[in-house]
Formats: structure tokens, sequence, C-alpha cells
């Protein structure tokens, strides 16, 4: 969406690929994208704040409509995490829920359609090459996953104490005989380094794939009366193919957590 | 794919919305919907205890019902007897009246008779005293036989 006019295709893509960065020290590691960073914080902003709105004035008696959709949400994942996770949901439970809602509201923002994002940001805002779907930059998955897998770690350590975990390593999934303790623990090591990326990047590998074909159908569309109207035909049914995608996706990311939080407080 | 601070800055924001999450969001409403929840619980029980009480008290009720009416035929039946029995006590003392009533109706008949019989027979003996003084007019001194006269008069 720049003055020069005419974009090559690749030049189209590129544009809306870019993130809006800062730079807050010396190195590549200290470049923070701004974009995926403040949207995704004003989107739980938002998300939990309209929950946390709702949830304030709850009552025990009659819930009006809010609080029936909001209780609906927290039985669905209530839910689905106690079907997983067996003790106190206390803490397991809420964790479900923010992944869930976060995943869920970063997703859809994929349903605006790129080119009406980036004018706002870029002719409302001011802001040039503002990505607005924080789960397409790997920065956010992975962000989410390592604190996910961190999570695993701590309560592995809680639950079972330092002996306790280290045993589990060395001593399963084939057995404690001394000999197979170097095979356990190599598949340990691979379970625990695949975990957080395949958690991670599944997510972000569905979006971003997402993001792209949209790309794709609306440069399609900028090609003609005939791209238009079969870019937008398609368009229309990548975008509520995509409501599956966002959702199921959301939904997949949050039974993993509740999964990988299970594996922690169960022993083998 | 380039892995920056950016991914730290999220994962901080995503543990302030957990932490967030975890402390004001979650707890209110799931303490609202277990409230709920007993409220519901409490009242079935109540109701089902309120349908059990209802069916004791029902029950209890039809056995006062049955008690009442056992009484009731019993106080019916006990009057019959009473009032057959005042009947029957009523007929004996007025056949008793009846009976008294003859016999001194009877005795009383039976003493007229007599004074009547005594005083017809006082007539007699002087209509025969007198028939016997007329005929024996002459040969009869009133005053010598008089214990004759006596003795006849006594016999009538």
């Amino acid at each position: 969406m720049s003055e020069e006019g005419e974009l090559t295709p690749t030049e189209y893509i590129g544009h809306h690929l870019t993130n809006r960065t800062i730079s807050l020290g010396d190195g590549p590691f200290w470049t923070l994208h701004l974009d995926t960073f403040l949207t995704a914080a004003a989107l739980g902003v938002i998300g939990f704040g309209i929950l946390w709105w709702i949830v304030r004035g709850a009552t025990a008696g009659v819930p009006n409509r809010r609080q029936a959709f909001v209780e609906m949400l927290f039985e669905f994942v209530d839910d689905q995490v106690k079907g997983i996770f067996h003790g106190s949901r206390a803490f397991v439970s809420p964790l479900a829920l923010t992944v869930f809602v976060w995943v869920l509201l970063m997703n859809a923002m994929d349903f605006i359609p790129v080119d009406l994002a980036a004018g706002f940001t870029e002719h409302a805002l001011g802001q040039p090459n503002w990505k607005p779907v924080p789960t397409s930059d790997v920065n956010t998955t992975f962000a989410l996953a390592l604190s996910v897998w961190a999570l695993m770690l701590f309560y592995n350590v809680k639950v079972k104490g330092i002996g306790g975990w280290t045993h589990e390593l060395f001593c399963t999934p084939f057995g404690s005989n001394p000999l197979l303790w170097l095979f356990n623990f190599l598949f340990n090591i691979v379970e625990y380094i695949s975990k957080p990326l395949s958690h991670s990047l599944r997510l972000y590998g569905n979006i971003y794939a997402g993001e792209i074909i949209f790309m794709l159908l609306w440069m399609w569309a900028a090609t003609g009366i005939a791209g238009s109207v079969f870019g937008g035909v398609l368009a229309l049914g990548w975008a509520i193919f995509h409501i599956l995608i966002v959702v199921l996706q959301a939904y997949i990311f949050m039974m993993l957590t509740a999964v990988y939080m299970a594996m922690a407080h169960e022993s083998h | 794919m380039n892995l920056n601070v950016t991914m730290v800055a999220q994962a901080v924001t995503f543990f302030v919305f957990i932490f967030f999450c975890a402390k004001f969001v979650w707890p209110p409403l799931t303490n609202a919907i277990a409230a709920r929840q007993k409220q519901i619980a409490d009242g079935l029980a109540a109701a089902e205890e309120g349908k059990r009480s209802l069916e004791r008290s029902s029950l209890k009720a039809n056995e006062e019902i049955n008690a009442a009416r056992g009484r009731a035929a019993e106080i019916v039946a006990q009057a019959e007897k009473r009032v057959s029995q005042m009947i029957e006590e009523a007929k004996n003392a007025a056949r008793d009246e009846g009976n008294r009533e003859k016999a001194a109706a009877k005795a009383e008949i039976e003493q007229e008779v007599s004074r009547a019989r005594e005083a017809l027979r006082l007539q007699v003996a002087a209509l025969a005293v007198s028939g016997a003084e007329k005929i024996l007019r002459r040969e009869v001194d009133a005053k010598t036989h008089a214990d004759l006269l006596q003795a006849v008069q006594a016999e009538l």
C-alpha cells in the first residue's frame, strides 16, 4: 500500500509480511516486533477485560445472556481440561482459558482483509508495515509454547521433586534397567525438544499459511474484473473454511497445553 | 523466521494474562457457578423432601379420617342402641303403669261391688224382715222375736 503504484507480487506479499520493528539495543536479538507485541497485548486486554467486566457482575442466581455465554465458554474449557487433567484445576483451567481465548482472538485477526487492516494502520494510525495477526509471527507462538514448556518443567519438579523427575527421565518409557538409561534419557530429550517445537510451529504454520493464501487471492483480485469476482468468491470460501482453522488451532493449542500440564503432574 | 526479544515480550504478556485470568476472571465465575449448582441441588433436595412430607401427611390424614369414621360409626351404633333401649324402657314403664292402673281400678271396682252387695244385702234383709213381719204380724212379737229376726237378718 505504498505510493509507487504497481507492486510486483513479491513486493506485495513481502510488504504485508514485514513486521513493524523498533530496536531496543544492539544486535538483531534486540529487535522488537511492535505490531505483534501491541496487537497481541491489545487483543488480550480487550478480551480478558470484557471477560473480567462480565465476571465481576456474575450472579449465582439467574444469569443474564452475557454471563450465560461466558459460563458456556468456561464450562467448555473446564470440561476439556477435566477430561485430560486429573487433580486440582484451580490453575490449569484458567491457564487453558487464557490460551484458548488469547490464541483465538489473535488468530481471528486473520479475518480482517489484509489491505483493510494495513490501510487502517498505515493511514489512520500512521504505522506502515503493521502485521495484524500476532500468531503468524513465530515469536508469539514460540513465546506461548515455551512458556507452557517452562510451566511443564516447573510442575514436573514441583510435583515429582528433582529426584522423581530425574528418575522419570532415565527410567521411562523403556524400563529401569541401567543399560536402558541412556536410551530413556535420549528419548525423553527428543520428546522435550519436540514438544515446544510442534506446539508452536503447528499454530504458526496454519495461521501463516492461511494468511499467505488470503494474500494470493487478494493479489488475484487486483488483476481485473474476473480476478476480482473469482478472487472474492474464493476468498469468501477460504474465510469460511478459515473460521474452522482459527478455532481449531486455538482449541488444539489449549488441549496440548492441558495435556502437557497433565503429563507434568502424573507419574509414570 | 527471526526470533528476537519479541518472544520475551510475548511471554511476559502471556504470564500477565495467565495471572490476571487465574486471579480475577476464573474464580468469581466458577464460584458463582458452584454456588448456583449448590442452590439447585438444595432446591431439588427440598422439593424431594416436601414431596415425601406431603406423602407422609396425606397418609396420616387418611389414617385420621379412617379413625374418625370408625369412631363416628361407633357413636351412631351406640346411639341407636341407646334409642332402642330407651324405647324398650319406656314401653316397659308404660306397660307397668297400665297394669298398675288396671289393678287399682279392679280393686276399686271390687270394693264398689262389695259395698253395693252389702247395701243390697241389708235392703234384702230389711225387705225379708218386713215381709216376714207382714206375714207374721200377729203371732210374732217384734220384741220377743228380736233375736230370731236378728239371726235371719245376719243370715241374709
